[in-house]
């Protein structure tokens, strides 16, 4: 006999997985057609983003209805952190498209002459979305963990390329107009770092009942028996 | 496509879908649904015309002896004429004996049979004995109780009871109105226990529970809250007693009734005229048989009076507590 | 230009809010219940807190309400029990052979799953345990009756017809007069036992909104199969699987993270 609510339940999940494989493959799309000047792909992820607004709509839904069910203990968790996550998402999908946004404006200039650190923040926000989504996904807290201290890195970076970017047009303003693109970019960048960072935090909640926002705590190792 | 027998069902209106409805009527008679209803339905006529003609026959017979000169007057030594006789001693020493009666087997009936209910363990022996000696109690015949009163009220208690007392004449080993009450009372006590204990098992456990969960005793439970709840019942186990006491002439034979009594019985120790033993007298002592018929029948008439509103009282009462058991506390 | 006040946060709220921590009340110590040769109350030990609701939970036949039994010794009135272990209310052995059962029943009071009012009129019901325990005096006795019937939220209801049958009350009328009933002889410690189970939803809601009242001055113990239920009223819960203690706990943790694999399966609706 089937039990249908635990049929919802995993529903959920497979429905949040779904929104996670778009929006990572959309920041991939996006930070590609940033660096490779490629218009085409950029068109494609502004598109994209529909379909990730459309799946944050049903998970909100799916678990507004779970919710009339009354779960309990991990159910209920799980739940509530289903909505933050894909609400999360839903705003990395967005900062996609304005990295998509400027990657077209660029593409449409000549480059410019400066050597940016900005593909390697990118690697790194990329790398903590992934390692985010793959904790939940392998329901593995002490990786959620590790993602939340490289925030700083990419907050670092953002400043450098900042400062860069900032002495870059001081010294040729008729560059200031596509330095503002590359500096949107970068914020964008940081913006998707710190959802990650989120995702990460609801994840050690939904596994270990811990929450673990706002405190200190974020570099201590997870607690010791669960 | 349709499988459905052609006429069997009736389908609605053509259209793209034939919808199949069928009338609730019966297929068939059903005979011995029929058959069995009847048959009760027959029983409880008979049974009715029974009792209807066994009621006709004394009325019309015994109605013509039937006066207030027949009822209250005490009749001479030769009770077979019709003009002078009377039953009102008999109608009293009946009355008497069933109330005196009463007044023993309500109270050791139902205390028994609280103690089976409420105290006793059910697994228990003893408890088994018990039951088993109220049972069989119910299956003795009634001489037999006749003869136990003789033996053992009499003969036993009534004698010592007169040397304790120093009694020069015998006063209480003989027969008397006690002996013959206490032993009709033995008689009913099965009974009033079981109409007793039949109202208390229906009275939900849950209230006994409600009480001791509020700080009463087992005592304080029974005497406020069972007791109270099960009175009908118990009434219903006096009405049975009553009516089937009335009616006995068995066990009073050799325990007080007399044959011939001038007066009234005054004391518990004097014995006593009884209708139903002057019934059996009337029938078989008469020296002239189509004279004392009517009396006869009028006797009987009596009886069937006195029962009745020996019945009708109670049941009254009965009915007087129900309604304050269901109106308020 | 005007100052822009900016309100001060109010102080984050401590981990999670439960019961505050009090001495405690209800003391159950290696309690073991057999019926006959079976154990059906396996070792069980357990703190209750004073003035606080707290909830048993599990599945049928996992003991709750013979443990819940055990607390007013209405297990005694079983043949065949045998208890062992003991269990202290207020600091005092209620199974200790100078005990007064009748004390013990008047200082901890019971509601039963069905209701089981009286056939008596409404008065009479909660008249029944003061007059039991030596209130006679006739005003003495209408006070106290107001007084239970408006804690149990029945007063309004019932003012106007108190001498007429408590058998003509609704089904969570009749509850609550049981309440009342129970109430009125000052217990310190109410033991429930699926007090709603019987009754509908805003019946139910009555109730329970009743026993959150009523635990500023009770002790209260519920056993109820009704998880939701245990999570909206109680502050305190424990959950029993076949006889034994599986987990106790606040409640909020309880329903939220328990500790034990069993309790989560529970709780999750995964059995039971």
């Amino acid at each position: 006999m089937e039990n249908h609510f635990e049929t919802g339940i995993e529903n959920l999940r497979q429905k949040l997985l779904v929104m996670a494989s778009h929006t990572e493959k959309s920041v991939n799309d996006a930070v590609q057609a940033l660096t490779q000047r490629d218009h085409a792909l950029a068109l494609r992820v502004k598109a994209d983003d529909d379909m990730i607004d459309q799946c944050e709509v049903e998970i909100d839904e799916l678990a507004i209805q779970l919710l009339t069910k009354a779960p309990l203990a991990t159910n209920l968790r799980l739940v509530t952190v289903a909505m933050k996550i894909s609400q999360d998402l839903e705003r990395i999908g967005d900062e996609a498209s304005k990295i998509a946004k400027r990657a077209r404006d660029l593409a449409q200039e000549p480059p410019i002459k400066l050597n940016l650190d900005l593909p390697r923040m990118a690697g790194i926000a990329l790398q903590m979305l992934k390692a985010a989504l793959d904790a939940f996904v392998n329901r593995d807290p002490a990786a959620a963990r590790v993602v939340i201290p490289r925030d700083k890195e990419v907050d670092a970076f953002n400043k450098q390329i900042h400062a860069t970017l900032v002495q870059h047009m001081v010294e040729n303003p008729d560059a200031i107009s596509r330095c503002l693109h590359w500096m949107v970019a970068a914020k964008s960048l940081e913006r998707i770092a710190d959802h990650a960072t989120n995702i990460a935090e609801d994840v050690v909640y939904l596994c270990e009942a811990q929450d673990i926002r706002h405190t200190g705590f974020k570099n201590q190792p997870s607690p010791a028996a669960s | 496509m349709n499988t459905v027998t052609p006429g069997q069902y009736l389908p609605e209106t053509a259209g793209d879908t034939t919808r199949i409805t069928r009338s609730f009527r019966a297929e068939r008679f059903d005979f011995w649904s029929f058959f069995f209803s009847g048959l009760t339905g027959l029983a409880t006529l008979f049974i009715l015309g029974i009792l209807a003609t066994i009621l006709l026959n004394i009325i019309v017979n015994g109605w013509s002896a039937i006066s207030w000169h027949f009822v209250s007057t005490i009749p001479k030594k030769d009770f077979f004429d019709a003009n002078t006789t009377g039953v009102l001693p008999m109608i009293v020493g009946t009355a008497f004996r069933v109330i005196v009666m009463t007044i023993f087997v309500i109270p050791v009936g139902v205390i028994t049979a609280i103690y089976l209910t409420e105290y006793a363990a059910n697994t228990s022996i003893i408890t088994r004995i018990i039951r088993a000696a109220v049972n069989n109690l119910a299956g003795v015949p009634s001489i037999v109780f006749g003869l136990f009163g003789l033996g053992f009220f009499i003969n036993f208690v009534g004698k010592n009871l007169d040397k304790l007392l120093h009694n020069t004449d015998a006063v209480w080993g003989q027969p008397a109105l006690i002996w013959a009450s206490l032993t009709l009372a033995v008689m009913t006590l099965p009974v009033v226990i079981v109409a007793t204990e039949e109202s208390l098992k229906a009275i939900p456990p849950g209230l006994r529970e409600a009480s001791l969960a509020l700080g009463a005793t087992k005592l304080e439970t029974i005497l406020k809250i069972v007791l109270p709840q099960a009175l009908p019942g118990i009434m219903t186990g006096g009405i049975l007693a009553v009516s089937r006491a009335a009616g006995e002439v068995a066990p009073i034979l050799f325990t007080g009734v007399a044959y011939y009594m001038a007066s009234l019985p005054g004391h518990l120790s004097d014995q006593f005229m009884d209708l139903g033993y002057h019934i059996f007298v009337l029938s078989t002592q008469s020296p002239n048989i189509e004279q004392t018929r009517p009396i006869l029948y009028a006797t009987v008439l009596t009886l069937l009076m006195l029962t009745f509103a020996l019945n009708i009282v109670a049941i009254l009462i009965r009915a007087r507590v129900r309604k304050k058991l269901r109106a308020l506390g | 230009m005007a100052e822009i006040l900016i309100p001060k946060l109010a102080p984050q709220a401590t981990a999670a809010t439960t019961a505050p921590a009090g001495a405690p009340f209800i003391e159950i110590e290696d309690v073991s219940l057999f019926y006959g040769a079976s154990k059906a109350l396996k070792n069980i030990s357990l703190k209750l807190e004073e003035k606080v609701v707290t909830a048993f939970i599990g599945p049928s036949g996992c003991g709750k309400s013979t443990l819940l039994r055990c607390l007013n010794r209405m297990n005694d009135l079983i043949d065949n029990v045998r208890i062992d272990g003991a269990i202290k209310i207020g600091g005092h052995d209620i199974y200790a052979s100078d005990v007064d059962v009748i004390e013990l029943r008047k200082r901890v009071g019971m509601v039963f799953q069905k209701s089981n009012p009286f056939p008596k009129s409404i008065y009479e019901n909660v008249a029944y345990g003061l007059r039991l325990h030596g209130v006679k005096a006739k005003s003495d006795l209408d006070g106290r009756i107001e007084e239970c019937l408006r804690a149990s939220a029945l007063w309004d209801e019932v003012k106007d017809r108190l001498h007429s049958s408590a058998l003509g009350l609704s089904g969570g009328q009749q509850q609550r007069l049981c309440i009342a009933r129970a109430i009125a002889i000052k217990p310190e410690v109410i033991l429930m036992d699926e007090p709603a189970s019987a009754l509908d939803p805003i019946a139910t809601a009555r109730i329970e909104d009743l026993i959150l009242d009523l635990k500023k001055e009770f002790t209260i113990v519920i056993v109820t199969h009704n998880m939701q239920q245990a999570a909206r009223i109680s502050d305190q819960t424990a959950f029993f699987y076949i006889g034994e203690l599986v987990e106790f706990g606040p409640t909020t943790k309880i329903f939220t993270n328990p500790s034990q694999k069993r309790t989560e399966d529970y709780v999750s609706g995964r059995f039971g």
